[in-house]
């Protein structure tokens, strides 16, 4: 009997999700790079509450971009290397579908556990907790857009050797609008502002990034296989 | 005989017309044409870089000529690819497992993307190609010959009719060699087609038709 689309794409998800388990330093590493970064701002700069609270949206922000990319890189490779790219290819399932469960697999392994780690983070860079719900829903959009942008990346250098730099010059000027927008939404959920505007954008820029980048990101993967 | 007898849609004829790459300036392929219909295997031979895999890539659809066409059922592959690729399955010269993922695992991710296998089924195409043993293991702890059954497990549990195979019996001891001779007679006997890249002769108890590639 033949495999649905969302049947393969649940199965791709959870063998991706093995693979991790089966890996946990690869699993663990943006998430500890995530919390080493953002708690070594309040040990380096003045332990002043207001200080840190004016910082802490770029800090977290800068450290979520930071992280997010450390594990975009691998999002291809793996399956590249060892050939199971190829059999993927040939599964008689449609390439973006695959791109599409990679890439939903890849946010729920880094960005969404970066999310829910964000609260122990907020809390040591001072943000209110009345702040958290505004944080927590601009960085679930902003990581979730990330992994999306990080797609059409991976998939454009995932033949190069050394790949990792091309595709942080390919994804992070394309995530500055993210980086201006997710830290002016916590900003002002900080400073008891309505941050509705910002988390549109962000919530806009996600929705227009996942129509796009698994087209994007199958097409560069198909350049690449060939 | 495991599950792996019955075969969805024994299909008829794979063709390939006037099949042309480039590599940057070298000229690979030059206007190649090819045709296997059921029950027959075509054996593809030729010195090394003559664009043996090359083509092979080209007819699995991993490839774009620059010019030819091939064609599944008399429509391109381009065309009726879900279709093309649900009849076909590929071994490339790698084995294409998952070191993290056990022997059974890499079967069961790999052929359920294209039909719905029990565990018993994937299990007894282990068991046919000589790796039952090695099921629970991670392919990590596998030597080459042992990955290579593997690979071909996942070629039978696929239950494809057009077999597209690279170098099927490199790193195989004598029995896995005779195994794949095997293996490939019996998807002949049941209609399948297949293609296979081989630089010694092939010893089938049939005839053959043989392809080779010159530079």
């Amino acid at each position: 009997m033949s495999v649905g689309v969302l049947e393969a794409m649940s199965l791709v998800v959870r063998r991706e999700m093995r693979l991790a388990f089966r890996r946990p330093d690869q699993l663990l590493q943006p998430l500890v790079f995530f919390l080493i970064v953002t708690t070594l701002f309040p040990l380096s700069l003045s332990p002043e509450l207001s200080l840190l609270r004016d910082m802490a949206p770029g800090v977290l922000w800068v450290a979520a971009l930071l992280s997010s990319l450390l594990s975009l890189e691998t999002l291809f490779k793996g399956d590249a290397e060892d050939g199971t790219l190829e059999q993927l290819t040939l599964s008689a399932q449609p390439l973006v579908a695959i791109v599409i469960a990679k890439t939903i697999a890849h946010w729920l392994l880094s960005g969404a556990a970066l999310v829910l780690m964000s609260p122990l983070v907020a809390t040591a860079l001072a943000i209110p907790v009345g702040a958290f719900p505004t944080m927590l829903a601009s960085l679930a959009l902003g990581t979730l857009t990330l992994s999306w942008l990080g797609a059409i990346g991976a998939g454009l250098t995932v033949g190069l050797r050394r790949g990792s730099v091309l595709l942080s010059l390919i994804v992070l000027p394309l995530a500055m609008p993210l980086l201006i927008f997710g830290a002016s939404a916590t900003d002002r959920a900080i400073g008891g502002e309505g941050s509705a505007g910002a988390l549109y954008f962000l919530a806009a820029l996600c929705v227009f990034t996942c129509t796009l980048a698994p087209f994007a990101a199958a097409a560069a993967l198909r350049i690449t296989l060939e | 005989m495991n599950g792996a007898a019955k075969m969805p849609e024994p299909a008829a004829l794979l063709t390939a017309e006037k099949i042309h790459v480039w590599r940057g300036e070298r000229h690979v392929l030059r206007g190649v044409s090819l045709k296997v219909e059921s029950g027959r295997l075509l054996h593809l031979f030729g010195p090394n870089g003559t664009g043996k895999t090359t083509l092979l890539r080209v007819i699995a659809g991993l490839l774009r000529p620059e010019q030819g066409r091939v064609c599944w059922d008399g429509r391109p592959i381009g065309e009726a690819r879900e279709q093309y690729q649900s009849a076909m399955a590929y071994a490339s010269h790698e084995a294409a497992l998952k070191a993290d993922l056990t022997a059974l695992e890499n079967l069961r991710y790999a052929v359920g993307m294209k039909r719905r296998a029990s565990e018993t089924e994937l299990r007894a195409a282990l068991e046919e190609t000589g790796v039952g043993g090695c099921a629970d293991l991670p392919a990590r702890v596998l030597s080459a010959g042992q990955k290579r059954r593997v690979a071909m497990a996942r070629v039978l549990a696929m239950r494809a009719s057009l077999w597209l195979l690279d170098e099927p019996y490199a790193n195989l001891d004598t029995s896995g060699g005779a195994l794949v001779s095997r293996l490939l007679e019996e998807h002949l006997d049941r209609g399948g087609l297949a293609l296979v890249i081989a630089h010694h002769a092939l010893e089938l108890g049939r005839s053959i038709d043989r392809l080779e590639l010159s530079p």
